[in-house]
């Protein structure tokens, strides 16, 4: 597995002086992604609710429609355990659906095809079947939508064997992970952080590896392992300790499943110390399997026990200054590297 | 059906307290007093005034995340509102739920449900619970057009009819889910035929004609609270705003808005009392100035309301009598 550095990536130009690295949002390198897989392999589809005349409810798909047609850019009912279960079906059938869910909370309306046939048909036919299958979802909070449209539930999937669960918190990992997740034999779930869609950056527009974590910072005295919308929290942290003198690492997981557990323990190995920054919910969390592992794999590594940063434990609240409290933040993030380098 | 005088002055005037208090919302959105998503109801007035103003005080209600006018018109104080879209303890979730989830148990009024089709089940269980409890109850189960595509309204129809319990299915057909028309979202866009294909009285009403409104929901809260089983009524109606205020509204015609803008249902009553003289010019002036002078204090007060201390968020993850810390 491997990972990588981009914290200083430079314009890329390649042999023939052709591509470089473009400035844009997270929103529309992920349209950029859709518009290429659409353009290039006629099997691909894109199916959700309000992707097409409406433009996505969160702008990722529009103009599509008007450039590939209803066949290709489908609107459907609000189903979502039809749509999902037919992306399943289009699957087997030899189409490669992308698929779009709205929000992870309106997945649980498809949970039960999401698991019980997209992450077990392979193993269950004894490998005779196969479910190349993207879904895409918005996950995340901070935009005070209370507790039926904020929560991070990618933890969740990330426990179902049979998925790939992963979390682009860049622009360039928005733009490069739509090809190899649709390139998979495997259901892909791929995790779009409703923070992060106006978030700009540069993307060169390759592909990224569905699973390898990368450091985005390098440092010295602690890890801090995030991944999707905490990763700009985990950033700004970084930021704030080195101007007090404590360096931080922060590896971006990426993929949630399967784990880059050597990426974090090489990691843990340099530092010491991890602080695993989630947004999900603390018990039977992300964060709870990234401690344990590091736990059971580098116990002797480390020099403090592992802290994690997570949500507080209650449904999301409306009122903005009790989001706040509810979510985590820098102030959180600094706090627990101070008690593990203290 | 022959309404007193008062009877069509209190229809009115319980629209016009919808429709001005969410024009007033708007305002405070932009301002942003309100945050979050919003969904207003503005045109369908007729539905939330008309079928809450034939229920009893026993009765429940299930409403969606488009439930300003519902939860106005069940009784719950347009104060207790404006401050839970303000994010105020005052407000009828104490600032938790925010425009789309607001609770009033003393009113049976079960939310404010931001999943589509998500409330239907808990009508069915309500109902359920009122049947075994020989209470006279009836629930009334308002949704969307779009909900009628989910799953759970089939299960429901079905479990209802089955069991025969006291749920009137209210289906606001706004012939839209988000920006999907209905013709785009339905095979068959008769919902009412679909749901009678479940096995119980349904039809289709005018859902602009705040009287015609009344009158089949009271006919199906009569006919369901006498033991005869669920009945559906899909109200047919318009909204004249965008679905929320993030919506920038590019997937309908223009004249089409304008079109059933003509079908307003406030200004058809209204001009239908004034010519009926149940109402004049003065009458009319004094009563939107009412109105008015009851939203101010409601503004006045949701922001003059403490919200929530922060030592109190894991306060009800679990019953407080239950002794679970969270
Ligand atoms: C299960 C689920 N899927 C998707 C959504 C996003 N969404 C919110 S409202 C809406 C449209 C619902 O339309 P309809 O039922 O007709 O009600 P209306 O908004 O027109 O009142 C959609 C797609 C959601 N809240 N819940
Ligand atoms: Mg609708």
């Amino acid at each position: 597995m491997s990972a990588d550095v981009d914290a200083d990536v430079d314009a890329d130009v390649d042999a023939t002086g052709t591509i470089g690295p473009v400035r844009t949002t997270y929103r529309e390198a992920l349209r950029e992604a859709l518009r290429e897989a659409l353009r290039e392999d006629e099997r691909v589809f894109l199916m959700g609710e309000d992707v097409g005349r409406y433009g996505g409810c969160f702008a990722v798909s529009l103009g599509l429609l008007e450039e590939f047609g209803p066949e290709r850019v489908r609107d459907t009912p609000l189903s979502e355990s039809a749509f999902v279960g037919a992306g399943i079906g289009a699957a087997l059938g030899g189409r490669r659906p992308i698929v779009e869910i709205m929000t992870v909370n309106f997945s649980l309306l498809a949970l039960d095809q999401i698991l019980n046939n997209a992450a077990t048909l392979s193993h269950m036919s004894g490998g005779q079947l196969a479910v190349p299958l993207v879904i895409r979802m918005t996950t995340g909070a901070g935009r005070q939508l209370a507790a039926q449209h904020s929560h991070s539930l990618e933890g969740w999937y990330a426990h179902i064997p049979g998925l790939r669960v992963v979390a682009p918190a860049t622009v360039s990992d928005a733009r490069g992970m739509l090809a190899p997740a649709l390139a998979s034999p495997d259901p892909v779930l791929l995790f779009e952080h409703a923070g992060l869609y106006a978030s700009e950056g540069e993307a060169d527009g390759g592909p990224v590896a569905l699973d390898g974590a990368a450091v985005r910072r390098a440092g010295t005295d602690v890890s801090i392992v995030t991944y999707g919308g905490m990763l700009p929290t985990s950033l700004a942290a970084a930021e704030r300790l080195a101007a007090e003198g404590t360096s931080a690492e922060v590896v971006d997981l990426r993929s949630l499943r399967p784990l880059d557990e050597d990426t974090v323990l090489a990691s843990v190995a340099r530092t010491h110390r991890l602080v695993v920054v989630d947004e999900g919910w603390r018990s039977g969390s992300l964060a709870a399997e990234v401690a344990a592992r590091v736990a059971e794999q580098a116990f002797y590594d480390l020099d403090a026990p592992p802290e994690r940063v997570c949500s507080a434990e209650v449904p999301v609240p409306y009122a903005a200054h009790l989001e706040r409290a509810t979510l985590p933040a820098v102030d959180d993030v600094v706090a627990a590297v101070r008690r593990t380098v203290g | 059906m022959t309404a007193t005088v008062e009877t069509r002055l209190a229809l009115l005037r319980a629209m016009v307290r919808i429709r001005r208090f969410e024009e007033r919302c708007v305002e405070l959105y932009s301002t942003e007093r309100i945050r979050g998503f919003m969904h207003l109801c503005i045109g369908e007035e007729a539905v939330a005034v008309g079928v809450l103003g034939a229920l009893d005080a026993g009765d429940a209600v299930v409403s969606t995340y488009r439930e300003h006018g519902h939860a106005l018109a069940r009784g719950v104080p347009m104060s207790s509102v404006l401050a839970e879209m303000f994010g105020r303890v005052t407000g009828c979730s104490r600032g938790r739920g925010g425009s789309m989830h607001l609770f009033d148990a003393g009113r049976r009024f079960y939310g404010g449900n931001a999943i589509v089709g998500g409330g239907l089940p808990v009508a069915v269980g309500l109902a359920l619970a009122d049947a075994l409890a020989g209470r006279p109850a009836v629930t009334a189960c308002l949704f969307g057009d779009g909900a009628v595509a989910e799953g759970e309204f089939h299960e429901c129809l079905n479990l209802a009819a089955l069991w025969r319990l006291p749920v009137v299915f209210c289906c606001e057909n706004n012939r839209y889910a988000m920006g999907t028309a209905l013709e785009r979202e339905h095979a068959q866009t008769d919902l009412a035929l679909r749901a009678a294909a479940y096995g119980m009285p349904a039809w289709a009403v005018d859902g602009m004609d705040v009287q015609a409104v009344a009158a089949a929901a009271e006919r199906a809260v009569t006919a369901v609270r006498a033991g005869g089983g669920p009945c559906f009524l899909e109200l047919r109606t318009y909204r004249f705003r965008a679905h929320s205020m993030y919506d920038p509204d590019r997937y309908r015609d223009r004249a089409e808005v304008t079109r059933w803008k003509e079908q307003d249902p406030v200004d058809r009553w209204r001009d239908l009392l004034l010519a009926d003289g149940d109402l004049d010019e003065a009458g009319w002036t004094r009563l939107v100035a009412e109105v008015d002078e009851e939203i101010d204090q409601a503004v006045t007060l949701a922001e003059a309301a403490p919200v929530e201390p922060v030592e109190d968020l894991t306060r009800f993850v679990y019953a407080e009598q239950s002794g679970v810390s969270s």
